[in-house]
């Protein structure tokens, strides 16, 4: 604790050194509004799937996992309902091995290693990217290369038009489940140096929404078809986020600030003669992070991260029919990471990133884990057409338990290496692969919750390796202005793969050691924009995803080599968008094909695949200075119904209206 | 330019073809279906078929694990030796959501075969011959069920409404098995498990698995008539099973706190001959998860987590009701038992000796039930549905 706290003094007045530094060398700064970096053709040894801007505003998504469902290798496991849990897990090796990344630094949940998705709404996003792997920049901190793929979630960065020096953005949305939303967006350009921004919303929704569970016999009569409402989904929380930006000399720093606070109702699952579920959950997940870049002549640059989280939860069963629960959890987390890189020359890149991070649950286990990370990579390019990228990391975690004894020191180090080729200049042909090798920690809940029954877990290794070919066209004033297709095909190996399962109540799970996991697939993108003349244009997305994730642990299960539990072999998406001037029509659509909800691949375990058609029109108008913005969404179009998750009914058709003024 | 203007045949003749295999893809892949009522399995059992004195059949009730709504009956058909599984949801298909979540106990009285589902609260009641459903009793959180003078008992978590929900005491309902509805309710200690009848009391095994650390330690006594606790016996941490013997004792367990204080085994019997009332007269300190006492012979099994090793020690044992000793720790005598990961329920066949043992494996994949002959010789193994634990005969 003591080497933490020097380590957080140290940054914090380094930080505050460059900060006053910056102030002296104002006068001479003379145009940073923002630093917009613009994609060179070829810069990324292994490119992100994106979502960004107009593109994931004008996506029928309410929050980040389901603007998620988007990109190819990913599945969502999502309880339904606006308050449902949602997490998501890549090329099928499990939620944990996911990192989340909130502006660059991880969001962490130590207790149980699941970051809701679901939580985060896309009110104030406007980027997300995908990463399989780790993100393509040795730039970065330690922690950015342990997971074994990588979301990142960038907020809105403020941008002011000529002469103003405040933006507001006010709106609602509203529809289905009572849902009722309003938001507001400010950023303020204190200087030309110093701006400031603050989001806020509100989300509240009563969760309730019809469903039907349907039964036909071989004869083709009704056995039984019932439609009911789901109860106990309710929920109101609020939203906070503010944050100070400020460009310095060859470098910025950021101070983000995030609060959330929810109470909710957990719905729970359907099962015969129980229809309704007394589970509550109240949340408060606050955090404050600053970040410092700063780049220096000599090819030297830095940055410096810092976090302090705070998470309370607060669990209650009130049902009398059950045991009473009512437990409270609280974590904290401090972190800081210290990222260094070198340009030995032009084409050559070193970094080194230093990383400390302290974990602390108390109430239902007083546990605090130490956890170091230590990175050391490297990145050249050959002629502008060889790229790799090579890095290893050390990591040291430590465990103390005041109740029970203490796991062992664990150490590990995992070597990650990432190439491309480009073998012809005159196309935008790329050839990639990579190799790495990443490993989880179990949760503090793995190890330390006694209900769950299974203490004894391994940490969990996973090997990865990718190979891939995309091609792209942009053009000019053409028919067919872009186009892009990729296909990349991997196998993916995870020992001792530990797989979360809902035990009854949905806040609480049984954990698994699935031990072996032989994960074959193949991902498939394709994007192209049409321009026809008179101002319309059609751009078409799709995605396909095949997996063959199969559980190799003993000959003598009665499951082996039996795919592994709600990962479908086939799953897929398809967009479409349509603008008109100011007009947009969208439809998207998603399919995830047959899978098993348990681990056995037999008839009582099956589960039918799922696909929904969402469809939305939008408007802007423009005032002047203003701009008001109109859409209105319906989802699930042919109200299929459909569960992701057994005995978790999602809802059938519904909508959502969103109007915004921009000022 | 002029080049470019032969790229957009070119590119379009390229997307087309890629739209239609995505769209053919996808109606390969398969659209949804409609949901079929789950079906029934049979499979062919090996042996021979058995004679009239033997019984009709032996239910299996599989709990399924909690939240999968997966708790199925299947059934072993000894006049056609075949192995039924999941016989409830094909003949009950108009029964929403099937037979439910949690199957708890399984029992034959009268014409009724009834299965206890501890997580949708209810007592399933169905025609012990067809599976057909004749009625549900609605109680919650309900564990156990036992039979007396057309009523059936049955022990449930949930008693009186108490000020601390740390604190809610359990019950025995009573109901009427002709009419399928609670005509009482006796109020007994914390988290009630098995629950056994001998003349006009009820024994009541109360564990207050809820509790944790204050477990329970008595057995409540319930007057049937009235429906009153009468008296609570001490016995041991975290009771389990009961169940009488021909002799007028109880043979109660023990769970234990699975730390310091193991799972154990009593007998309790009368005072004295003239005595109504029941004490403790053995401590067997033997291991004990489930029993059942066929003739003069009880036989046991234990599953105790030993935290060295890390590795479960199984024992299937057998005690001699008359001298209390334990005649053998292995009644599977051929090395089979080390196939067994779980072993969950366990049942004897009174005609032939036969002795059947369920493993759960890993509680949320198939189980597996054994038949030994009872010389601990393994017959056959059959696939069951997810945690195969409870078993009843009918005749």
């Amino acid at each position: 604790m003591k080497r933490l706290l020097t380590v957080f003094f140290i940054s914090l007045s380094l930080f505050f050194h460059s900060h006053v530094f910056s102030q002296n060398l104002n006068d001479t700064i003379l145009h940073l509004k923002e630093v917009e970096v613009v994609a060179k053709k070829y810069t990324e040894v292994i490119p992100a799937q994106k979502l960004e801007g107009k593109e994931l505003q004008r996506l029928n998504s309410f929050s980040v996992s389901d603007a998620i469902r988007y990109f190819a290798g990913v599945q969502i496991k999502d309880y339904g309902g606006v308050g449902g849990l949602k997490t998501v897990n890549i090329r099928s090796m499990g939620t944990n091995h996911m990192g989340v990344f909130y502006n660059g630094i991880q969001l962490g949940n130590a207790q149980n290693g699941q970051i809701d998705l679901g939580k985060f709404s896309l009110d104030n996003i406007e980027e997300i990217s995908l990463y399989n792997g780790q993100k393509s920049e040795i730039f970065q901190s330690a922690k950015e290369f342990g997971s074994a793929g990588s979301i990142y979630l960038t907020t809105r960065r403020p941008r002011f038009k000529d002469g103003k020096s405040a933006n507001l953005k006010a709106g609602v949305r509203f529809g289905s489940f009572d849902l009722l939303n309003p938001s507001v967006l400010f950023d303020y350009k204190i200087n030309d140096n110093l701006v400031a921004t603050f989001n806020c919303e509100w989300i509240s929704s009563s969760g309730k929404y019809k469903f039907r569970y349907q039964r036909v016999t071989p004869y083709g009569e009704i056995a039984y078809d019932t439609t009911a409402v789901r109860n106990n989904g309710e929920i109101d929380a609020v939203r906070m986020e503010g944050s100070l930006n400020g460009y310095i000399h060859a470098g910025s720093w950021k101070i983000y600030v995030y609060n959330y606070e929810s109470e909710r109702g957990i719905p729970g699952a359907i099962v015969n003669n129980v229809w309704r579920r007394g589970e509550r959950l109240w949340d408060k997940n606050s955090f404050i992070q600053c970040s410092l870049t700063k780049e220096f002549d000599f090819g030297y640059s830095y940055k410096l991260n810092m976090k302090y989280a705070n998470d309370f939860t607060h669990y209650v069963n009130n049902d009398n029919k059950l045991i009473s629960v009512d437990n409270i959890y609280k974590q904290k987390e401090v972190y800081g990471s210290f990222a260094n890189k070198y340009s030995i020359v032009k084409n050559w890149d070193l970094s080194f990133a230093y990383d400390v991070q302290w974990n602390g649950l108390s109430e239902f286990a007083d546990v605090t884990r130490l956890s170091q990370w230590g990175s050391l990579a490297t990145a050249f390019t050959i002629a502008d057409k060889f790229k790799t990228q090579a890095s290893i990391l050390a990591c040291v975690i430590n465990e103390e338990s005041r109740e029970r004894e203490s796991s062992p020191i664990r150490k590990k180090l995992t070597p990650a290496i990432f190439m491309s080729y480009q073998p012809l200049n005159r196309y935008d042909l790329v050839m990639r692969a990579f190799y790495k090798r990443s490993f989880r920690m179990p949760t503090f809940n793995d190890l330390y919750y006694t209900d769950m029954g299974n203490a004894y877990l391994n940490p969990e290794i996973a090997d990865q390796y990718n190979f891939g070919i995309l091609y792209d066209k942009h053009r000019e004033n053409c028919f067919l202005s872009n186009f892009h297709i990729g296909v990349d095909a991997y196998y993916n190996l995870v020992k001792d793969k530990i797989v979360a399962y809902p035990k009854g109540q949905q806040f609480r799970w049984t954990m698994l050691n699935l031990g072996k996991v032989d994960i074959r697939g193949i991902d498939a993108t394709m994007m192209m924009t049409f321009d026809f003349n008179h101002n319309l244009s059609l751009t078409g997305k799709m995605q396909y995803t095949y997996q063959e994730a199969i559980d190799i642990t003993y000959e003598a299960d009665n499951y082996y080599k039996h795919q592994i539990p709600y990962i479908p072999w086939h799953s897929g998406s398809a967009i479409g968008m349509l603008s008109w001037k100011s007009w947009g029509l969208n439809y998207s659509f998603i399919y995830v094909g047959e899978r098993y909800n348990q681990q056995e691949n037999i008839r009582y375990n099956h589960t039918q695949p799922w696909y929904t058609h969402d469809v939305s029109v939008s408007k802007n108008l423009k005032f002047k200075r203003s701009e008001i913005r109109f859409s209105a969404e319906i989802n699930n179009l042919l109200g299929q119904d459909y569960d992701v998750i057994l005995n978790y009914p999602m809802p059938k058709r519904n909508y959502r209206f969103v109007i915004s003024i921009t000022l | 330019m002029s080049v470019n203007i032969k790229y957009p045949k070119e590119s379009t003749q390229k997307i087309y073809p890629g739209m239609a295999i995505f769209f053919v893809l996808m109606c390969l892949i398969g659209c949804r279906e409609i949901e079929l009522v789950v079906p029934t399995e049979y499979e062919i059992l090996p042996g021979e078929i058995f004679d009239d004195n033997a019984p009709l059949r032996m239910y299996l009730l599989n709990e399924g694990n909690m939240g999968s709504n997966k708790s199925t009956i299947d059934f072993v058909d000894f006049r056609s030796m075949l192995y039924v599984r999941n016989i409830y949801s094909e003949m009950n298909p108009n029964v929403i959501m099937e037979l439910g979540d949690v199957g708890n106990d399984i029992a034959i009285y009268g014409n009724k075969l009834y299965a206890v589902i501890n997580c949708s609260h209810k007592v399933e009641v169905m025609d012990a011959k067809t599976c057909e459903r004749l009625g549900q009793i609605d109680i919650p959180n309900c564990r156990y069920i036992k039979f007396s003078k057309g009523y059936a008992y049955v022990s449930s978590y949930v008693g009186p409404v108490a000020i601390d929900p740390d604190a809610q005491l359990g019950a025995v309902f009573k109901i009427d098995t002709t009419s399928l509805t609670v005509v009482d309710r006796a109020t007994v200690g914390y988290q009630p498990d098995e629950l056994e009848i001998i003349g006009e009391y009820i024994y009541v095994a109360n564990s207050g698995g809820y509790r944790v650390p204050d477990y329970d330690y008595t057995i409540s006594v319930v007057e049937m008539y009235a429906m009153k606790q009468i008296q609570q016996i001490p016995v041991g941490l975290n009771l389990h099973r009961i169940k009488k013997d021909n002799y007028g004792r109880l043979w109660v367990s023990s769970r234990g706190n699975y730390k310091d204080v193991a799972s154990n085994l009593f007998v309790l019997e009368r005072k004295s001959a003239n005595s109504r009332e029941m004490v403790v007269t053995d401590t067997l300190n033997i291991a004990c998860s489930d029993m059942v006492i066929s003739g003069d012979s009880l036989y046991f099994y234990s599953v105790e987590f030993n935290s060295t090793t890390e590795k479960n020690h199984v024992s299937y044992g057998i005690i001699d009701i008359r001298t209390k000793e334990l005649i053998t720790d292995n009644f599977i005598k051929d090395g089979t038992d080390k196939n067994i990961v779980i072993p969950y329920g366990l049942q004897i066949d009174p005609h032939n000796g036969d002795i059947y043992v369920t493993d759960a494996k890993n509680y949320v994949s198939s189980g597996q039930l054994h038949c030994y002959n009872r010389n601990g010789i393994k017959k056959w193994s059959v696939r069951t549905g997810d945690i195969p634990a409870h078993m009843c005969f009918l005749w």
